[in-house]
């Protein structure tokens, strides 16, 4: 009863004398007036700990040498030593990790991009007009994405196969399936956010006598930037990470990082002190993306997902 | 008063007696001195025409890319930029042609097609990559190995009564009971746990937890190979599993071939929970955010407890978001393939159905077989996708 007496009272305070964050102190209380609960926070410190050791584990021990990586822990290496930059050249000279590298980006962004192109329509068309069958159609979008994707392999490694289309082991073919793949997320989620978006917009829009097509480019694509680079940022992701399109879908030449670090996992012995290495670039462009764009991609997740 | 609002209200009307409906008129931009509702044979023409050379032009410049890469110097970047810009570009052009088309209608005609217009191009991606295989695969598990003649039920009998799926089929459901459930309970104890801490301490943490997402399963599976390394009891431990359980005085565990209770199954679900907290916790985190503080206030001065509150004021209004979570989370399970692909690749009792499906497809080259599979892991997905589209239509409705 006393603290919860105290704590508006800590606020008032804060406000009153404090400019922005340089509020005074008050013992037990944070900056915004708030009781600080000491349960979250030690709970918080050891859940974040118990989440970034695994990672923090895998980056010491790709720092180190052959030798000292099957003898000693990595949490020893402050005192043990053995670090080394070799592994790393060792994963672009040895296994060719720049090529991946490369053929990863390649795969990755037209396959982003292209399906938000189609997806937009498909979603301003579900937001803003209305049609026969409406419902039915998007409630089908809302099935089809739970359907695994493995039902595609079989038809479409023969349809893309040299009795095909013969296009198997290319770029274009996995473009392809990841625009068809992502199409119903995208949809939907472009669909959830554009739905909250003014009407009256779209009414003044056609009173002055724009098109759909007009409003479209000129009003809702602009409006629409958050969840699309939402959206991006998921494609990204997946397509980035995936493995199991890029490893059935693409010949040597052309198989992506996560293809190649996989290989990598399977080699025991020789060249094994490169896999930590490896596993580190992999990961490293979606982090930089991941991080530079969290406020996008939280923003868009929740915007889809949460009703607003 | 009265007649005030009034005019207010009747200015947005149109009159009765008015000769052009103006929302109509308008819509379709025409010059005032045409009649805006008759059928334009140009744009019709021109829409047609630019719409077919437009699909053409993207069709050829695809497989030109696949069979003449020395057109473009065998560049693979050349090739990637094209790409973006035939894929980019062509999408615009051939929605500017089939826009151009549909409103050369007919009025009518036009507001009745342009909907179907704007999705056509989308659904037929979705036709040609999930419906089209989805099909062909139902036929081909009914088929031999080579889909060369029908076979009735025989794959679906062999798969039934193989032990290695009905292994698949228990791991699975375990790995539906374990990991969907410990997820949304990780991220709504993150969530709530990081509202509770000051600005910039939830931010860090929540960027910690969330930080997995980014690591694809591939190299998850190596970070957490990592972490279960085993190492003869004679030599230093390299795996933090085995150092942990070590200093508690146990023998040195080869941790992903233990499959007592489970074990191994157990440790590979602990990686995709790893990997899907913070995506929970994201959810769930905005969902208790966007509950109204006075139903908490409400609660507290009745004298409720803070598990109350919890209990029964949080937990109730976030459940739409618990549940899109839980589905979410399940329908990943359902399909989970990269991590026991790499790291057990279904030995030692922790086959998968995807990977029960890659092994008997790749491994055995039966097709058949593997189609059947699918089929199966298809109907099995069937009550996630009803519940998930009565969970989706429940969520509009509340909108």
């Amino acid at each position: 009863m006393t603290d919860q007496a105290t704590a508006p009272v800590a606020a008032t305070a804060a406000n009153s004398t404090g400019e922005g964050g340089k509020s005074p102190k008050v013992r037990g209380f944070m900056a915004d007036g708030r009781q600080r609960s000491w349960t979250a926070i030690i709970v918080m410190v050891v859940l974040c700990v118990l989440w970034t050791l695994p990672t923090v584990g895998l980056l010491v021990t790709s720092l180190r040498d052959r030798d000292s990586q099957a003898e000693t822990g990595w949490w020893t290496a402050l005192w043990t030593g053995g670090w080394t930059f070799e592994n790393y050249r060792g994963v672009f000279e040895k296994a060719e990790i720049g090529t991946a590298l490369l053929n990863s980006v390649i795969v990755a962004i037209p396959a982003t991009i292209i399906p938000i192109m189609f997806a937009a329509f498909a979603a301003y068309a579900f937001a803003f007009m209305d049609f026969r069958g409406k419902d039915v159609l998007f409630i089908a979008i809302v099935a089809v994405m739970v359907v695994p994707i493995q039902v595609a392999f079989q038809p479409l490694l023969n349809f893309f196969g040299p009795n095909g289309i013969g296009i198997s082991g290319q770029f274009i073919g996995v473009w392809i399936l990841h625009t068809g793949f992502g199409m119903p997320l995208a949809m939907y989620t472009l669909r959830n956010y554009m739905a909250t978006l003014p009407k009256t917009v779209i009414e003044s829009a056609k009173i002055d006598g724009a098109t759909h097509f007009q409003t479209f480019w000129r009003l809702i694509v602009p409006m629409s930037v958050p969840v699309i680079a939402a959206f991006a940022i998921l494609q990204f992701l997946w397509v980035w990470n995936d493995l199991l399109i890029a490893k059935l879908f693409l010949s040597t030449d052309n198989s992506t990082v996560i293809v190649k670090l996989q290989g990598l996992l399977g080699a025991q012995g020789q060249g094994s002190e490169l896999l930590p290495a490896g596993a580190f670039i992999s990961m490293l462009i979606p982090m930089i993306v991941f991080f530079s764009m969290q406020r996008f991609f939280v923003r868009g997740l929740t915007s889809g997902a949460v009703k607003g | 008063m009265t007649a005030g609002t009034d005019n207010t209200v009747d200015v947005e009307a149109p009159e009765p007696g008015d000769p052009t409906p103006p929302e109509d008129g308008r819509l379709n931009g025409g010059d005032p001195g045409s009649n805006p509702e008759a059928a334009r044979p140009a744009k019709i023409v021109i829409g047609l025409v630019g719409f077919v050379i437009a699909g053409w032009f993207m069709w050829n410049a695809c497989l030109s890319f696949a069979y003449y890469p020395q057109w473009y110097g065998n560049s693979k970047i050349l090739i990637g930029l094209l790409a973006l810009v035939v894929g980019v570009g062509g999408a615009y052009l051939l929605f500017y042609f089939l826009n151009m088309f549909v409103e050369g209608l007919p009025g009518p005609i036009s507001r009745w097609l342009m909907p179907y217009a704007f999705l056509a191009p989308g659904y037929a991606f979705i036709g040609l990559m999930l419906l089209y295989p989805a099909i062909q695969t139902i036929n081909y598990s009914f088929a031999n190995a080579d889909a060369t003649e029908y076979v009735g039920l025989d794959n679906y009998r062999t798969v039934l009564t193989s032990s290695q799926f009905h292994e698949a089929i228990f791991n699975n459901i375990l790995w539906l009971i374990v990991v969907p459930v410990t997820t949304v309970c990780f991220g709504v104890v993150v969530a709530v746990l990081a509202d509770k801490l000051s600005t910039n301490g939830e931010k860090v943490s929540k960027s910690v937890i969330f930080l997995p997402m980014a690591i694809s399963f591939v190299g998850a599976s190596t970070i957490w190979l990592l972490v279960y390394q085993y190492d003869p009891p004679n030599e230093d431990p390299t795996g933090l599993l085995n150092a942990v359980w070590r200093a508690f005085g146990g023998e040195p565990q080869t941790w992903l071939q233990n499959s007592t209770l489970r074990l191994n199954s157990f440790l590979m679900m602990v990686i995709l929970i790893w990997l899907q907290v913070g995506f929970a916790m994201i959810l769930l985190s905005s969902a208790i955010k966007g509950v109204p503080e006075d139903t908490i206030e409400a609660a507290r001065i009745d004298g409720a407890t803070e598990l109350q509150i919890f209990f029964r004021v949080v937990i109730p209004q976030i459940k739409g978001t618990i549940i899109t979570v839980f589905i979410t989370v399940v329908i990943l399970v359902l399909k989970v393939f990269d991590i026991v692909y790499v790291l057990t690749d279904g030995r030692d009792k922790t086959q998968v159905i995807a990977n029960e499906f890659f092994a008997k497809l790749f491994r055995d080259s039966q097709s058949g077989q593997a189609s059947a599979i699918v089929v199966i892991l298809l109907i099995a997905v069937t009550p996630v996708l009803i519940y998930q589209v009565r969970h989706f239509r429940n969520e509009e409705l509340g909108r």
